[in-house]
This record gives C-alpha cells, sequence and structure tokens, in this order.
C-alpha cells in the first residue's frame, strides 16, 4: 500500500532571523495508521500538523521539501487548488474546544458549514450527516446539542463535537493536535476511545500531535520524538516502549508519571541529555547549511 | 462514606499544622442569577474534616468541578466558609477578622496553577519575589531573594529577569521561590505542573519534594492527575462533587483503592505502557 501522506526532508524558518523551527523532517503515513508526534513545547510538533493542513502562522516559511497527499504535491499546487484539496480530504481536530468553536453561534452551522461550503452538500443533508455524527460520537440528544450555544456544553462534550466536525466529511486524513490536554483524565479516556474508534472504523490516516507519551501508546502504531523541529527517534510503540534507542527519549519516558511504578518515573531530564540533544540539533543544522 | 481505615493515624500525635471540621462552603451560582437580586448559593463543599500533620504532604484529586480549589482556598480562608471550623496551628481561624489574620497569612502561603498569570509580566523576578517580603515588614530583603532562588534551583542572575524570559518550568519555580521566602509552614499548591513539560513536570516536584524535607513545610497539593500525586504525598484525599469518596495514606489507597470512583480515576490515567489493561 502506498503512503496516503508523505513529507519529504521538510524544512521551515522564521521569516524574522531565518532560523530553522522545522529542520528536515521526513515521515509517511499509511491510510488507517496512526503516527504519534511527541516532544515538549516547542519542539515543533503542531508545527508540522499546521504545515500539512497549510495553515502555518504567517511568520514561518517552508524553504524546502515536500509535502505529498494523496498523491499530490502540495508545495507545488495553486494555493486556491491547494485549499481544495486539504478541504475535501484532511481535518483537524485541536486542542482547545473552547477557542476552536464561535462563541456566538449555535452547534449545527459549526458543523454543517463545512460541508455546505467545501462538498457542496444541501442544507438538509448537511444536517441529517449532522445529527448522524453526533450519534456516532455519543452525544445523547444530539438535536437538543446541535441547537446549542458552545458555552452551554461542557469541555468533553465540546470536544466531541469537535471530533464529529472533524469527520464529517469522510476525511482520509485526520490531524489531532493534543486533542485531550485540556480534559479530565475520565473525559480523556472516553474521548481517546472515541477518536481511535472512529480512525479504526473509517480507516482514517491520522498524525496525533502530543506530550504524553502515556497517551502515544494508547492510541498510536509509529511514533517519532522531536527535538528542536528535527525527529530523533522514530520507533513502532511496542519497540519504543520497550525501550527507546536515543538518549533523549529514554529521559521523557523516565519524566513520563507512572503511578505504578513511582521510583523510576517522574526522573527530571539530565541538562547533559538536553546539551546533547541541543548539539546533535546544532550539527545537523550546520551540515544543512553546507549541503545548500 | 468517609474511609476512617486510611485516615491519618493518631494525627494529635504528630502535631496536626491544619484541620477543617464538618467544612461547608456555597458559592453564588451565577448561571441561575436572575437579573436583579442576589444569586442562588450553591453547595460546593459538603462536610468536609481533614487533619494535615506537620511536615506531611496531602495530596487533594478529583475531577474539574469537584471542589478541590475551593476546599484548599477556604483552608486559606480566602474563600468564606458557610459552615465548620478550620484551624491553623491550633488557632481557629475561621471566623478571625481580617486585621487578626494577617500575621497568619504570611505562615500560609498558596502556589498557582498558571505562572503566566499569577506572575506580574512588568515586575523583574526579584522584584516579584521581593514584593510579599516588603509587605510583612521582612528585613535584609536582597538576601533572602539570593535563599530562595538557591533553594528552588534557579542562577541568581535571575533575578533580573522578567517572567516571559523564563520557561514554564523555571516560571513556576519563581512561583515557588515567591512562596517560601516568606518562611511559610503551611504551602497550598493548585495544579502548578498540570500546565508543564514531562520534564519540567518532573523537576518542579523534586523541587518541591525536596523543599518540604529540607524547610520542614506542610503541604497541600492539589491536582487533577492521581499520576503525581504518588511522588510526594503522604495521604491523599479523593473528592467527587465536594464530598469525600476516598481520603487515606498514599500507598493505600494507590494499591488498594477503597472507592469506585478512585478506581475508575486510576484506570483512566494513560500508563506509558501499550499493554495497560482496560484501555
Amino acid at each position: 500500500m502506498s503512503a496516503f501522506l508523505t513529507v519529504g526532508n521538510l524544512s521551515a524558518v522564521l521569516r524574522g532571523n531565518r532560523q530553522r523551527v522545522l529542520r528536515s523532517v521526513s515521515f509517511s503515513i499509511d491510510t488507517g495508521e496512526v503516527l504519534g508526534l511527541v516532544g515538549e513545547s516547542g519542539a515543533g510538533k503542531s508545527m508540522i500538523g499546521k504545515a500539512i493542513l497549510g495553515i502555518l502562522p504567517s511568520a514561518i516559511e517552508i524553504i524546502e521539501g515536500e509535502i505529498v497527499l494523496d498523491g499530490q504535491d502540495l508545495q507545488t499546487m495553486l494555493p486556491a487548488d491547494r485549499r481544495r484539496l486539504i478541504g475535501a480530504t484532511a481535518a483537524l481536530i485541536p486542542q482547545d474546544p473552547l477557542t476552536a468553536l464561535n462563541p456566538s453561534r449555535r452547534i449545527e452551522p459549526q458543523i454543517t458549514n463545512r460541508l455546505v461550503d467545501i462538498l457542496g452538500w444541501s442544507k438538509a443533508d448537511a444536517r441529517v450527516r449532522a445529527l448522524e455524527l453526533l450519534n456516532e460520537v455519543h452525544i445523547d440528544n444530539p438535536e437538543r446539542v446541535m441547537a446549542s450555544y458552545p458555552h452551554e456544553l461542557s469541555g468533553g462534550m465540546r470536544q466531541r463535537v469537535l471530533i464529529a466536525s472533524a469527520f464529517a466529511a469522510n476525511p482520509k486524513l485526520v490531524v489531532a493536535d493534543e486533542p485531550t490536554t485540556a480534559l479530565d483524565v475520565t473525559v480523556q479516556k472516553q474521548i481517546l476511545r472515541l477518536i481511535r474508534d472512529l480512525q479504526q472504523r473509517h480507516a482514517t490516516a491520522m498524525v496525533f500531535v502530543t506530550h504524553d507519551l502515556g497517551v502515544v501508546s494508547k492510541v498510536c502504531q509509529r511514533l517519532s520524538v522531536l527535538y528542536g523541529g528535527k525527529f530523533v527517534e522514530n520507533a513502532s510503540v511496542p519497540d519504543f516502549f520497550a525501550g527507546p534507542t536515543h538518549a533523549y527519549s529514554r529521559a521523557l519516558l523516565a519524566a513520563t508519571p507512572k503511578y505504578t511504578d513511582p521510583d523510576a518515573s517522574l526522573v527530571p531530564v539530565d541538562e547533559a541529555v538536553i546539551e546533547a540533544v541541543a548539539a546533535e540539533v546544532a550539527a545537523a543544522d550546520e551540515e544543512w547549511r553546507h549541503a545548500r | 462514606m468517609h474511609d476512617s481505615s486510611g485516615a491519618p493515624k493518631n494525627p494529635a500525635a504528630a502535631g496536626v499544622l491544619v484541620s477543617a471540621k464538618a467544612l461547608d462552603v456555597a458559592l453564588p451560582d451565577m448561571a441561575a442569577k436572575p437579573v436583579f437580586g442576589r444569586a442562588p448559593l450553591i453547595r460546593i463543599i459538603n462536610g468536609i474534616d481533614l487533619d494535615i500533620a506537620r511536615g506531611s504532604v496531602l495530596g487533594i484529586v478529583g475531577g474539574s468541578g469537584s471542589g478541590k480549589s475551593t476546599l484548599g482556598r477556604a483552608l486559606l480562608r480566602l474563600i468564606e466558609p458557610a459552615a465548620g471550623t478550620i484551624e491553623f496551628d491550633g488557632l481557629d481561624i475561621t471566623r478571625l477578622g481580617e486585621d487578626a489574620l494577617r500575621p497568619v497569612r504570611r505562615r500560609m502561603q498558596m502556589i498557582f496553577q498558571d505562572p503566566m498569570s499569577s506572575l506580574n509580566p512588568r515586575r523583574r523576578v526579584g522584584a516579584i519575589i521581593a514584593d510579599p517580603m516588603q509587605m510583612h515588614g521582612f528585613d535584609r530583603i536582597d538576601g533572602r531573594i539570593d535563599d530562595a532562588l538557591d533553594h528552588v534551583g534557579l542562577p541568581r542572575g535571575f533575578r533580573s529577569r522578567y517572567p516571559h524570559e523564563l520557561s514554564g518550568g523555571q516560571r513556576q519555580r519563581v512561583g515557588i521561590a515567591r512562596a517560601i521566602a516568606l518562611e511559610p509552614e503551611f504551602i497550598l499548591a493548585d495544579e502548578i505542573v498540570s500546565g508543564l513539560d514531562v520534564s519540567s513536570q518532573a523537576q518542579v516536584l523534586n523541587v518541591l519534594a525536596g523543599l518540604v524535607g529540607e524547610l520542614g513545610l506542610t503541604l497541600a497539593f492539589i491536582s487533577h492527575d492521581l499520576s503525581v500525586i504518588r511522588r510526594i504525598c503522604d495521604q491523599v484525599m479523593v473528592l467527587q462533587r465536594g464530598s469525600i469518596v476516598e481520603y487515606g495514606d498514599v500507598d493505600r489507597v494507590f494499591d488498594a483503592p477503597q472507592a469506585a470512583y478512585t478506581r475508575e480515576l486510576l484506570d483512566a490515567i494513560p500508563l506509558p505502557d501499550p499493554q495497560q489493561a482496560n484501555w
């Protein structure tokens, strides 16, 4: 099976100081596969998701590399064609359900707009689909939720609405950007299960951005660990949790809380490990600059 | 309901620093407020009994809306209790007026969840740590700022930095430094690691655990995340809708939880382990 999404040698810089923020990133995802992008804040994991969806902030510029979505290279397409392709095949589950929903509009148009505007559905068809989706994300009273405003729903409900809206147009690729960070653990568990079920049922390719290795071990098949916009380790989930190969990944895993093993978890990351991985990133930068 | 088996054994012997009896807290329910007139009161905390022994760490855990922050703030008299009593070092502070309370206030400090909003962005770290000391009339403030930074493992040079120049973990350590500079006996830490990366999370927890031992602090540590509780707490209280569902020694609660809700919370934590059961 050929990869549904291939990112090759992608580099991006800040327009101001021309510093690289994504450093020659390469990966691919097959249909039905979930790749976890893991790193600390500022590692560039969300940025990769945004680059794929063509929603990078204007301060960041892609300077090299390719993003091939469903066989088409996004970098070489006209902006309008690119937007159409992304809109029809990919979707985002954002981190914060409160800022991602428009507070002054009811839920219904926030789910159906996409179907009407991008896919040209009739309003009536879109409404039927929206109700169906709210059922799929286990919302008991979809009619009432459709007529509600975001502030009338709990955090978990709002996240369900966003998941429904992400899966509305049967996307082949979903980028989930820390979708459960703002939620309680018990709600997080329900939402993760829900995302996993929908992803499996629709054989969606998925990029799952998170800082939580516990979450990765539940929803991903493979993961990449980032530091400073560079992949430092790529591994399958079983291999990684059996023993990561990179010192930085090992340190991240040891820092992750694990209440079943309190003595071997929550170990602060050693300064030396950070210095080593930072040096590795700097060396790769040097090499890259020479090659250009 | 209250699981007495695991509750602190004979707390009086260890010397109780903070205690609450039959504590109720009610707050106005703004969602139900009529356009004119008062909002009806809604009960947030129901009949909480707790004892925190001097030098021990109590974890307070629960989902959002369980009342854990409200309870914490009521213990510090930042929210007025509706009923019940709060004692600090044997003194009943439930009805104490602001003037009488002031000397007690220095002895109980708070560290906040979001260091970005609890540190003044326009003041340097040194001034942020110095301000409360000045207010309480401390002497040789300069030396105390250095001591506080040393204690939390930040370079003394950070005095001249602004909060935005620091990482999340460093900012949170400034919050800790500001609290301990007043030489308090009791500190309330409200979700202080929930916004941090795992590496800084571990570091902040380590700093705090170290200070508890070094300075003989007594701590109430509020968190929605049971997985960080075991690291630093001696006792843990699990709250659900403002009531205690479980209260006991930390190892007992983790190894043999009695309440269904505690088990549910534990099961919901995604461990870094692809083989974890019930997922």
